[in-house]
């Protein structure tokens, strides 16, 4: 028997890790929908597109099989947090819906007003999804009024307090960054050449946005900062971000694409780290009344289903990990339009 | 309006509109195995032509369905927050193995099936089609489980009380083997292929009428019609094994769908009939002695629980219910008597001179569709007024946090979304279809439309 503790916190493990693949890899193809206005030719547009062609629907997955972990193994807190971000959550998915269908329709028609319409709509809707999603993550941090009945019971106005549109700011720099480093990996030739000159842009773009947020978080969130109090080690990982974007810059000035974009992802997977360990044990923080707080512990399913959550993961996730590694092997180099391109 | 009708109909919105979509995946993901099995064998290009048609239409249904599919999955939280306390142990279980085991597998190998004609060698590329197939089918089980699951429960136990209550799984194998829902979910599965079959039959119908892409219509007539014929067959049976869990288990379900007001012996089968909701009575009532006892009951003299064995305000809606399962029902002897009508012809070599069956095929992949939603009405409907069939009941299920205001402004943006959509696809369904699968390699599939149009204007 595996102590109750121990699967909870391994639940909320996998939890985070669906979370991370998810910014790691629908993180890119976000930011590419967001840099996909400021080209305006539309073979370069395709280019683009198709870049992410292949695999941007099985990103999304990730996203969907997180909600899904959330609801098994974490029932009260998906149902708190979706019924309390009613309008940001509808926001999201509307996003969500615009932008899938965007990418599909796109292409299935020639002229120039279908073309240019989608286009918009795919940007828009990339940027509107990682706007919400930084927004729900800042709101997380700040911690949101929860009553004793574990439900929301604050206003809409609690929900764009300044610090999580910050947050919502700093996602959009974070995807954009990544994105643009994703582009430059798959695309070749004067495209690429340009590519590389919007690149700075988005990293400097980020780096300011790094510097605010953390400066707010520690200034304004003093509680995200106890736990490194508590256990000084976790500082490492704050330390190695840093690195880790200070070597952001230098490997795409040295030119090498690739580098540059296990970076961001080393990046993406600190700041999520950071994130978690700063809230841990909660995941939604009661600003009213701490007690209220949901925690992995006081919001889990019950250990049979914890259990059995688990065999899945330990089933489900390598087979997920090899398809995934599959299509990106197939898909790998860079991108060439045919016949079957989008 | 208050919360709760609100929260009820844009469920159904978004549930019955996310539905047009899986059901043509799961049928067309069959399909096109049939159709590149045969091609791998046969090596004939005419296969490799339909089947790339087919993926088109797929990728179509493919893109649709998981838009609106990401609604569903959080709209449990949003607008049913108490339910997703209730039986996140159970239902939330089924949906996050949903996720890793169907969801990953489909979008996987879905990148190949679409995007990997050139890149990958014939039998990876058949793998990768049959791997799409098994995970639509693979989140078919998943969610039916999960609904059968709120039908029949089982395999749990209720913890804590009043608002804290909630359902804890005791045995795993118990939940998915609950009593309906290997029975529903082959009925779910068919109907899907009847959904993929008819479409394809309505297409090659349809050509034939504008006497275009002969070998294409053909082949797509042929296997259409086969698999239409024998899911009917099927159909039928497994229709008659959810009558009989239906009549088990949830009495009054059967009752309302039978308008059964009093519990009887011996009970008619009532072919048509007019509900009269007031008296309580059927009336102009066609029937078919003790036929609905022996289809429940194996045994002519049943006794078959009416609606007076429930409270009266926890009746569903009884002639809303009556009509559909009988609207139901004539959908599907519509579509066996089409498919057999169509390979009579096919066999004697004259379908082509009976342009009113062949228009009448061009219409007919509406009637699975019908078929599929008003069944799904019936089952849900049916279980009024429970969420949780004796458990928990819909009001119950609600958001605590969320206004009228709120689920109106968001079914408000879902129906103006939905309908846009709706016929954003009807339109590119159409031009697809319009185009036909003759086209080149590098003419104007949809993918790539602007080829040339790029060449001409860099």
């Amino acid at each position: 028997m595996i102590p109750t503790d121990y699967l909870e916190f391994g639940w909320f493990t996998i939890f985070v890790f669906l979370l991370t693949g998810y910014g790691i890899l629908d993180g890119f193809d976000l930011g590419v929908g967001m840099l996909h206005l400021f080209s305006k030719k539309d073979e370069e547009r395709r280019l683009m597109l198709n870049s992410i062609g292949p695999v941007w629907d099985g990103n999304e997955v990730w996203f969907v099989t997180a909600g899904g972990a959330l609801f098994a193994g974490f029932p009260d807190i998906y149902a708190t947090m979706l019924s309390g971000f009613y309008i940001p959550v509808m926001a999201l998915l509307n996003g969500l819906i615009f932008r899938a269908v965007a990418i599909e329709f796109r292409s299935k028609q020639p002229g120039a007003w279908w073309r240019w319409t989608w286009d918009i709509v795919f940007s828009l809707g990339s940027f509107i999804i990682s706007f919400i999603l930084g927004l729900i993550v800042g709101n997380l941090i700040k911690g949101i009024p929860i009553d004793q009945y574990k439900e929301f019971n604050g206003t809409m106005a609690d929900l764009f307090h300044p610090y999580a549109l910050l947050v919502g700011v700093m996602m959009v720099s974070l995807f954009l960054m990544h994105g643009s480093i994703y582009i430059l990996m798959k695309t070749e030739g004067d495209f690429h050449e340009k590519m590389r000159r919007r690149t700075n842009p988005c990293i400097i773009f980020f780096i300011i946005m790094y510097l605010v947020t953390t400066m707010a978080t520690l200034i304004y969130m003093p509680h995200m900062v106890q736990a490194f109090h508590d256990r000084p080690l976790f500082f490492i990982l704050a330390i190695v971000n840093l690195l880790v974007v200070a070597n952001i810059p230098r490997e795409i000035y040295l030119g090498r694409d690739a580098r540059a974009f296990i970076s961001s992802c080393l990046n993406i997977v600190c700041l999520l780290g950071l994130y978690a360990i700063g809230t841990y044990p909660n995941v939604i923080r009661a600003i009213n009344d701490p007690a209220f707080s949901l925690t992995i512990f006081n919001s889990a399913s019950s250990e049979k289903t914890l259990e059995i959550l688990f065999i899945f993961a330990m089933i489900g996730m390598p087979l997920v990990i090899s398809y995934t590694t599959a299509v990106y092997y197939i898909f790998r180099g860079k991108v060439k339009l045919d016949s079957h391109s989008y | 309006m208050d919360v709760l009708i609100l929260a009820r109909l844009q469920f159904a919105l978004t549930i019955m509109f996310h539905y047009i979509f899986p059901v043509l995946s799961i049928g067309l993901g069959l399909i096109m195995v049939i159709i590149e099995a045969i091609y791998l064998k046969t090596n004939k290009p005419i296969y490799l032509q339909t089947a790339q048609f087919w993926t088109k239409v797929f990728a179509l249904t493919f893109a649709i369905g998981v838009a609106t599919g990401i609604v569903m999955e959080f709209e449990f939280g949003t607008n049913w927050a108490t339910y997703s306390r209730y039986v996140g142990d159970v239902f939330g279980s089924a949906l996050a193995a949903e996720g890793v085991f169907a969801f990953f597998l489909e979008s996987g190998f879905l990148a190949i099936l679409i995007f990997g004609w050139n890149k990958v060698g014939r039998k990876l590329h058949f793998l990768s089609t049959v791997m799409v197939c098994l995970g639509a089918h693979f989140s078919a089980i998943w969610i039916v489980v999960a609904n059968s699951w709120m039908q029949t429960p089982a395999g749990y136990h209720v913890v804590g009380e009043g608002l804290n209550a909630r359902a804890e799984i005791i045995d795993f194998w118990g939940m998915v083997f609950n009593p309906s829902s290997m029975v529903r979910l082959g009925h779910v599965i068919l109907g899907c292929w009847l959904a993929g079959a008819f479409l394809v039959i309505s297409v090659a119908a349809y050509y034939m009428l504008k006497k275009r892409h002969y070998e294409f219509s053909g082949i797509s007539m042929k296997i259409g019609l086969w698999l239409g014929f024998f899911t009917c067959v099927l159909q039928a049976i497994s229709g008659d094994a959810s009558g009989k869990v239906v009549a088990k288990y949830q009495p009054s379900k059967l009752a309302a769908f039978e308008a059964l007001y009093k519990t009887q012996s011996g009970v008619p089968l009532t072919i048509f009939g007019v509900v009269n909701p007031k008296e309580e009575k059927l009336n102009y009532a066609v029937q078919i002695p003790k036929l609905l006892s022996f289809l429940s009951f194996n045994d002519m003299n049943a006794e078959i629980k009416g609606l007076d064995q429930v409270p009266k305000e926890d009746w569903p809606n009884v002639s809303a219910l009556f009509n559909a399962f009988r609207m139901m029902i004539l959908m599907w002897a519509f579509m066996f008597l089409m498919s057999i009508i169509g390979l009579i012809l096919w066999y004697r070599d004259t379908l082509f001179n009976h342009k009113w069956i062949l228009r009448v095929l061009a219409f007919s992949a509406i009637a699975p569709q019908i078929a599929n939603e008003i069944g799904w009405y019936c089952a849900e409907s049916g279980r009024y007024p429970w969420i949780v069939y004796g458990q928990l009941r819909i009001s119950e299920g609600l958001s605590k946090a969320v206004t009228a205001n709120q689920v109106l402004g968001s079914i408000i943006m879902f129906g103006v979304l939905y309908l846009f959509l709706f016929f954003l696809f009807v339109y590119l369904l159409n031009e697809k279809i319009k185009h036909g699968p003759e086209d080149g390699e590098d003419e104007s599939t949809p993918y790539h439309a602007l080829e040339n149009l790029v060449k001409d204007n860099p």
